[in-house]
C-alpha cells in the first residue's frame, strides 16, 4: 500500500465551468495529442479504423439531460478527468507505490516504471478517471500536464495544461486551489464551485462551477413599459411616427 | 512517506514550430505545428492568430490523425472496373493530365459548356473560378448552394454581408445575444470564444433551435421552435416592436432605405420601384426642406414619414409599407404561436427583452466619426443586442426570406454596425451593387465574358439562353431561382443526368462527396452516375474528381487527381475569396508545406495550373503559350487581379519597400507570411471600427487597403428593389418574362419586404401522414465526412442514433437499443434510436455525415459508421414530389436555389433490429490499403 503526503505545498487543479462548457471535446483531443506524444507511454487506440474504436483518453466529456419539473429539459456537458484528490483512494490502494501524490503541488501521477497494470487504482477511483492502456498495460491518467506547467522549453504563457490552453469557450481554468487568493480560488468562491461527489470523502482538488439557472421568467412586466402599443395599424403608426420624429433631437420640421 | 520519482518537468517539446492554417473544417484557424525529426508531433492553436487566438477545437487538435490517415490517396488513378466499383489502377501524373487534356480540349474548342466544374468545400474559389472562366464554361460554382447561400445572399442584398466571414456579434460589448438554429458548423472557434466572453461578463444568451445541444445547451433561455417557422417568429417580434414604437427611428431614417420613396401607381411599370432622380439616385424627403433630395445628399435629413405626390402618383417611404405589413394581425404573437410552437406570451417577453436591452441599456463609445452626408458625430451609440444564425434558418425553402427577416429585425433595433451589435469584417460590408453580376456568355475557344457568380438586380441579369432556357447546368440565375448567388451544386448531377437543360460531357469536381453525404437522394445519385444510355455509354460520359482521401465519391469517377493533405500544400485564404478577417482587423493567411508529401500527390490548385497551361487557358499561359504559373505558390505570389491587387494583401512591394493592401508582386511574399506566423493582419482604425457602410473614415481606409477603388457608402436595403423587379416581370411588365408556370411563385416569394411562407415541402407532403420534422446537426468534433477516417475523432462520433423527443418516444413505446423505420415521401431508412427530452416535441434529428459506405475511407467493413451509422440524405430528394405537371420542381429555395435540407417531414415506427442500418450498399473496393487495427502514435523517441 502507498501512503499519501500529509499535506502538499500547493493544490494544483482545474476549475471547470459547467455554465460555459459547450461540449465541443476540444479538451479531450488536445489532451490526447499532448499525452500521446509526451509523458509516459502513448495513449493507444484499439480498432483504430474498424469496429467500434476504443482508445485511451485521460479526459472525456459526458452529456447528461436534466429534466426540471416545471421547465424544459436541459443538457449539461460534463468534462471529467482525474480530480487530484487530497485523499486519493487510487494512491493508497496501489500495491507497488507506482501511484503517488506529489508533495510540491498535489498532482496525482503514475510512475509507469513501477506500474504492474493490476487495475486496483481504477477500481478504487469513484470517478472512473483512470484508464488502463490496452497496448502498454500501464495505468494512464491526467497528469495535469506536469510536463507543460513547469516546462522551460515552452513560452511562459503556454505553461498550463493542454486542455486549458485549447478550451475555445474558456470554460477550463488552472491554478492553485490551496491559495485562497489565487484566481481559481476566487472564481470558486464567486460562483459557488463544488466538489464532485463529496460524500466519497476523497476531497477532490478540481472544482466544478454549476450552471446558472436557465429559462427563468422575465423579471419585468412584459407589456409595460417595453411593449406598450403606440398604434394598432399602419395609419395609426404614421400618426405616431410624425410625433416621434419631431421629438428626436433636431427633429422638428 | 514514499520517495517520489525524479521527473524531468522540462522535456524537449519539439525541434521546430511551423505555423500554418488549419483545414480540419472551414473555420481556418491558425495552428502551431510542432515538428520532431521532420514529422508532425503535436498541433495547437496559434495565439497571435485573429480567428482562434490560440484556442483550437477537437478537429484541429486531431489534425495529426487526418494528415497521417490510411485513407490518403497515393497516386493518380484511372478507373479500370465499372463506375462505382472502386477498381482503379495507379497511373503517372503525365498520363492523368494527358487523359484530362484529351477530354477537355475538344470541349473547349467546340462547346465549353459541356464541362461542368464544381468545387465543393473549396477554399480557393477566386482561383478555381478564374480557371473556369478561362475555360469558358458557364458551369462553375462551389458548394454554397447546398450550404448557406440564403444567409449569405440575404445579408449581401439587405445590408452588405451576414455572419461568419462577413460579420460577427460585438462579443466585447453585447449584452443580449440571440442565436438561431444550428451554428456549431461555421465560425466554430470564434463563436465559442464569443460565448465564453458573454458568459464571463454575465451577459445573456437566447437560443432558438428545435434541438437543445451544443451552444443551445448553455443558452440562458431556450426556444424550442418548430423547424421552418423562424421567419414567422421573427416577424412576430418585428410586429411587437413596431407596434410599441420600439424601433430606432433615427438610425432607420439615416442609414436604411426605410426613408426612400416607393412608387404606388399600380398601372405604372415603375409600380413598387424606388423613386429615382435623373442620376438614378433613390429619393427621400429632406426633413429640413420638406422637398425631394437624393438619399446621399450633403446634410440631407431623410424623413421616414413624409410622402410625395407627383403627376397624380403617390410615393410613400418604405417605412409606411413596413408599418402596413408588420402591424397586421397576421403577425401578432397569438396568430403565430401555434405554428411556431412558442406561446404568445413568450414571444412578447422576448420582444420586450430586445427592446429593453437595445434602448434602455444603450451604450456609448467616445469616438468621433463622420457619416457620408458629411455629418459629424461625437459618439458611437450602441444598442447591445446581437444575433447570429447560419445554416439552421438558411436550409429551408423559405430560408432567404427568413434570413432577410432576421436582418430586418437587427436593423429596426439599430443594432447593425454599432457597439454591442453585429459588426462587419473587412473587406465587408459590400452591398449587392458592389459585387459583380453573373456572367454566362459562352464562345467556343474563348474565356467566359466575366465572373460566373454575382448578384442580379433584375430579370435582365438572369443567365438565360436566347430561347429563354437556363444557360447553366444547375439552372442558377433562371426563373426557377433568380438570385442563386452561389449556384446549385446539388442539382448538377440530377440535371446533367436528365439532360435538363442540356447534357454535359465532363463532370469535374473537387472535394465534394456527391455520391454520399453531399447529395440529396444518395442512392438515386449513385444510379445517375453509373447509368448508361442506349449505346451502353455512361449518361454522364466523363467524371474527373480530386480528393486527398478515399471518399465515397472516388469510386464514381473515371480519373482521380490525388490532392495533398492540408499540411503538405500551399493555399491562400484571400481577401478576393472567403476571408478570415475580424471586425477590428483585415487579415489573410496562407498554408504552406510544413511537410512534403510522401506519396505521388499534388495540390489540386497546382494541378489546375498545369492543366490550364496544357489547355492554353487565358490567364494560365504566357504570350508564347507556355504555362504561366509553375504551381499554386507561383500563382499566389505573382497573380495580379487588378492593378496593385493580388491574392494576398500583406507584404506587397511598393516604391519604398514592403507595404500592405496595394502593391506589386513580391517574390518573397510567402516567406514573409511564414515568418509572420502564416498570416497578415492590419487593424481597423478606432474611428472606423463601427458604422462601416456609412463612415467616411472607414470608406477612406477601405480604399487605401484596396477593398475597392473609390468610397462606396450605402444604406441598408430593408426594401430590396431587385426582388420587386422580378415581381414586376411576373406581373407582366417588361420584355423578359417568366414562364407561366413560375409566374405565381415569383409574385408570391420575391416580395421586396421580408415575408414568411410555409416550407414548400409542406405544400407537397401530407403533414398528417408525415407529422414529424427531421433535421441534422453538425457535431462540433467532426466536419462533414472527413472526420471518420480520423482515429481519434471517430471515437467521439463513431455512430449516430436518431434522437427522438419524449412524446414520439413514448407513443412508439421505444426503449434503449431499439431501431426505427423512418419514412418520408421519398424513401425509408431503418436506424437506431435514442431518447432526448431537450427537443422540440415534433422533431427528430441526427448528426450529419457520420454514416459511411462500406469500403470507403480505408475503414474495415465492420466499422461502426458503416453498420450503425446512417444518412438522412436517403429521405430527401433533390426534387419535390411530382405535381402532375410534368415539370421537375427543385427541392430548393425558389429565390436562391438553396438546398432545402431542413424542410424534411417523416413518419416513424418501431422496427426489428436489422443487421445494419438500412439502406445498406455493397462494399466498394478500396483504392488504398485498410488502416492498422491498433495504433500507439508517437513520433518522438
Amino acid at each position: 500500500m502507498t501512503t499519501l503526503p500529509t499535506s502538499t505545498d500547493k493544490k494544483l487543479g482545474l476549475v471547470i465551468d459547467l455554465d460555459t462548457c459547450v461540449g465541443c471535446h476540444a479538451c479531450v483531443v488536445s489532451c490526447k495529442g499532448w499525452n500521446t506524444e509526451n509523458y509516459g507511454a502513448p495513449l493507444s487506440d484499439q480498432n483504430a479504423y474498424s469496429g467500434a474504436a476504443s482508445g485511451t483518453f485521460l479526459n472525456r466529456v459526458h452529456s447528461y439531460e436534466v429534466q426540471p419539473a416545471d421547465k424544459p429539459a436541459q443538457l449539461i456537458h460534463f468534462p471529467k478527468s482525474c480530480l487530484h484528490c487530497e485523499d486519493a483512494p487510487c494512491v493508497t490502494v496501489c500495491p507497488t507505490g507506482a501511484s503517488y501524490k506529489r508533495t510540491e503541488d498535489g498532482i496525482v501521477l503514475v510512475n509507469e516504471k513501477d506500474c504492474i497494470g493490476c487495475g486496483l487504482c481504477a477500481w478504487a477511483c469513484p470517478y472512473g478517471a483512470r484508464e488502463l492502456d490496452a497496448e502498454e498495460k500501464v495505468m494512464k491518467k491526467c497528469t495535469l500536464c506536469v510536463d507543460r506547467i513547469y516546462n522551460n522549453n515552452l513560452p511562459e504563457e503556454d505553461r498550463q495544461p493542454a486542455c486549458v490552453r485549447t478550451c475555445p469557450a474558456g470554460a477550463r481554468h488552472f491554478g492553485d486551489l490551496g491559495d485562497p487568493d489565487s484566481a481559481v480560488s476566487q472564481l470558486v468562491a464567486e460562483r459557488g464551485g463544488m466538489d464532485l461527489m463529496p460524500e466519497q470523502g476523497t476531497k477532490p482538488v478540481n472544482k466544478y462551477l454549476p450552471p446558472r439557472p436557465k429559462d427563468a421568467a422575465p423579471e419585468f412586466d412584459v407589456l409595460a413599459p417595453y411593449l406598450e402599443p403606440v398604434a394598432t395599424d399602419g395609419k395609426g403608426f404614421v400618426g405616431w411616427l410624425d410625433k416621434a420624429l419631431s421629438a428626436l433631437p433636431g427633429g422638428a420640421k | 512517506m514514499n520517495k517520489q520519482p525524479v521527473l524531468d518537468t522540462s522535456p524537449h517539446v519539439s525541434d521546430e514550430v511551423r505555423k500554418t492554417t488549419c483545414y480540419m473544417c472551414a473555420c481556418r484557424c491558425g495552428i502551431n505545428v510542432h515538428m520532431k525529426d521532420g514529422k508532425v508531433a503535436y498541433i495547437e492553436g496559434n495565439k497571435d492568430h485573429p480567428v482562434n487566438q490560440g484556442v483550437l477545437c477537437a478537429k484541429g487538435s486531431a489534425g495529426i490523425m487526418q494528415h497521417n490517415a490510411p485513407s490518403r490517396l497515393r497516386a493518380p488513378l484511372k478507373r479500370v472496373g465499372p463506375r462505382g466499383s472502386g477498381e482503379f489502377e495507379e497511373i503517372s501524373w503525365d498520363e492523368a493530365l494527358t487523359i484530362a487534356t484529351d477530354w477537355l480540349a475538344p470541349l473547349r474548342a467546340e462547346a465549353p459548356e459541356k464541362l461542368a466544374f464544381f468545387t465543393g468545400r473549396d477554399q480557393s474559389q477566386s482561383f478555381t473560378s478564374l480557371w473556369a472562366q478561362g475555360f469558358g464554361t458557364p458551369n462553375y460554382a462551389a458548394h454554397g448552394g447546398f450550404c448557406s447561400v440564403n444567409m449569405a445572399a440575404a445579408g449581401i442584398y439587405t445590408m452588405g454581408g451576414a455572419f461568419w466571414e462577413f460579420g460577427q456579434p460585438d462579443w466585447d460589448n453585447t449584452k443580449l445575444f440571440m442565436l438561431f438554429g444550428v451554428a456549431e458548423d461555421h465560425d466554430s472557434n470564434p463563436i465559442k470564444i464569443g460565448i465564453g466572453k458573454i458568459k464571463k461578463r454575465g451577459a445573456r444568451m437566447i437560443g432558438v433551435n428545435p434541438i437543445r445541444t451544443g451552444y443551445n445547451a448553455v443558452a440562458d433561455d431556450w426556444v424550442g421552435i418548430t423547424p421552418g417557422t423562424d421567419g414567422l417568429f421573427i416577424l412576430a417580434l418585428v410586429h411587437c416592436l413596431m407596434k410599441a414604437g420600439r424601433v430606432d427611428l433615427d438610425y432607420l431614417a439615416r442609414f436604411t432605405n426605410a426613408s426612400v420613396l416607393v412608387n404606388e401607381d399600380p398601372k405604372s411599370d415603375q409600380f413598387g420601384l424606388l423613386l429615382n432622380d435623373k442620376d438614378g439616385n433613390p429619393q427621400v424627403i429632406d426633413r429640413r426642406t420638406g422637398k425631394l433630395a437624393p438619399w446621399n445628399g450633403k446634410g440631407v435629413e431623410p424623413d421616414l414619414s413624409g410622402t410625395y405626390r407627383h403627376k397624380g402618383v403617390t410615393h410613400r417611404p418604405v417605412f409606411h409599407h413596413m408599418a402596413d405589413r408588420y402591424l397586421a394581425d397576421e403577425y401578432a404573437p397569438e396568430a403565430v404561436a401555434e405554428r411556431c410552437g412558442i406561446p404568445a406570451e413568450r414571444i412578447r417577453a422576448i420582444a420586450a427583452d430586445l427592446a429593453r436591452v437595445a434602448f434602455d441599456e444603450a451604450i456609448e463609445l467616445d469616438r468621433e466619426w463622420t457619416d457620408f452626408r458629411g455629418v459629424k458625430h461625437t459618439k458611437m451609440v450602441g444598442r447591445p443586442v446581437s444575433m447570429h444564425a447560419m445554416r439552421g434558418i438558411s436550409a429551408h425553402s423559405n430560408g432567404f426570406q427568413t434570413c432577410r427577416a432576421l436582418h430586418m429585425l437587427q436593423i429596426i433595433l439599430g443594432t447593425v454596425e454599432v457597439p454591442g451589435g453585429m459588426r462587419f469584417k473587412p473587406p465587408y460590408p459590400k452591398p449587392a451593387t458592389a459585387h459583380p453580376k453573373p456572367h454566362y456568355n459562352v464562345q467556343p475557344g474563348q474565356a467566359l465574358d466575366g465572373p460566373h457568380l454575382g448578384y442580379p438586380h433584375g430579370p435582365n441579369d438572369l443567365c438565360l439562353r436566347d430561347d429563354g432556357t437556363p444557360a447553366r447546368i444547375d439552372k442558377a440565375y433562371s426563373w426557377d431561382n433568380p438570385m442563386s448567388a452561389h449556384g446549385l451544386m446539388h442539382m448538377v448531377i440530377s440535371n446533367a443526368y436528365a439532360g435538363d437543360p442540356y447534357k454535359v460531357d465532363t463532370l469535374f469536381m473537387y472535394m465534394a462527396n456527391m455520391s454520399w453525404n453531399s447529395s440529396m437522394n444518395t442512392s438515386g445519385v449513385m444510379n445517375m452516375l453509373t447509368d448508361t444510355d442506349e449505346n451502353g455509354d455512361y449518361v454522364i460520359p466523363h467524371i474527373i474528381y480530386s480528393d486527398a482521401y478515399s471518399s465515397e465519391m472516388v469510386a464514381y469517377a473515371d480519373l482521380i487527381f490525388p490532392d495533398t493533405t492540408y499540411l503538405e500544400r500551399h493555399d491562400c485564404i484571400s481577401l478576393l475569396d472567403r476571408p478570415i478577417c475580424e471586425a477590428d482587423a483585415v487579415a489573410d493567411a496562407i498554408r504552406w508545406p510544413v511537410v512534403e508529401p510522401d506519396r505521388d500527390v499534388r495540390g489540386f490548385q497546382s494541378v489546375l495550373c498545369e492543366l490550364g497551361g496544357r489547355l492554353g487557358l487565358p490567364g494560365f499561359v504566357n504570350e508564347d503559350g507556355s504555362q504561366k504559373y509553375a504551381d499554386y505558390a507561383d500563382y499566389i505570389t505573382n497573380h495580379i487581379r487588378r492593378p496593385g491587387i493580388g491574392p494576398l494583401a500583406g507584404f506587397r512591394m511598393g516604391e519604398n519597400g514592403l507595404q500592405d493592401g496595394r502593391g506589386d508582386a513580391n517574390a518573397g511574399q510567402l516567406d514573409s507570411y511564414i515568418a509572420n506566423g502564416g498570416f497578415w493582419m492590419e487593424h481597423v482604425p478606432d474611428n472606423a471600427a463601427y458604422y462601416k457602410p456609412f463612415s467616411e473614415e472607414y470608406q477612406t481606409w477601405a480604399v487605401k487597403m484596396g477593398f475597392y477603388d473609390s468610397p462606396q457608402p450605402y444604406i441598408f436595403q430593408l426594401y430590396v428593389e431587385p426582388m420587386r423587379r422580378f415581381q414586376l416581370a411576373a406581373e407582366g411588365h417588361g420584355t423578359r418574362q417568366p414562364p407561366d408556370h413560375l409566374r405565381e411563385q415569383i409574385k408570391r416569394v420575391m416580395d421586396p419586404l421580408p415575408i414568411w411562407y410555409a416550407a414548400l415541402e409542406d405544400g407537397h407532403v401530407d403533414p398528417v401522414e408525415y407529422p414529424i420534422h427531421a433535421l441534422t446537426q453538425r457535431p462540433m468534433a467532426m466536419y462533414h465526412s472527413w472526420g471518420t477516417q480520423n482515429a481519434w475523432l471517430r471515437q467521439i462520433h463513431g455512430a449516430n442514433p436518431l434522437y427522438v423527443p419524449t412524446k414520439v418516444w413514448e407513443a412508439n413505446g421505444f426503449e434503449d437499443g431499439d431501431w426505427a423505420r423512418v419514412t418520408s415521401t421519398h424513401g425509408s431508412i431503418t436506424v437506431p434510436v435514442a431518447h432526448q427530452a431537450s427537443l422540440n416535441e415534433n422533431t427528430v434529428w441526427t448528426w450529419n455525415a457520420i454514416g459511411k459506405r462500406k469500403g470507403a475511407w480505408a475503414l474495415a467493413e465492420d466499422a461502426s459508421e458503416a453498420n450503425k451509422g446512417f444518412l438522412l440524405n436517403h429521405l430527401i430528394h433533390e426534387l419535390l414530389p411530382p405535381k402532375g405537371d410534368g415539370l421537375r420542381w427543385s427541392n430548393s429555395d425558389p429565390i436562391t436555389g438553396q438546398a432545402a435540407w431542413f424542410d424534411l417531414r417523416v413518419k416513424i415506427e418501431k422496427s426489428a433490429p436489422p443487421d445494419a442500418s438500412q439502406p445498406a450498399f455493397p462494399a466498394i473496393k478500396s483504392p488504398v490499403p485498410k488502416g492498422p487495427t491498433n495504433q500507439a502514435w508517437k513520433v518522438g523517441k
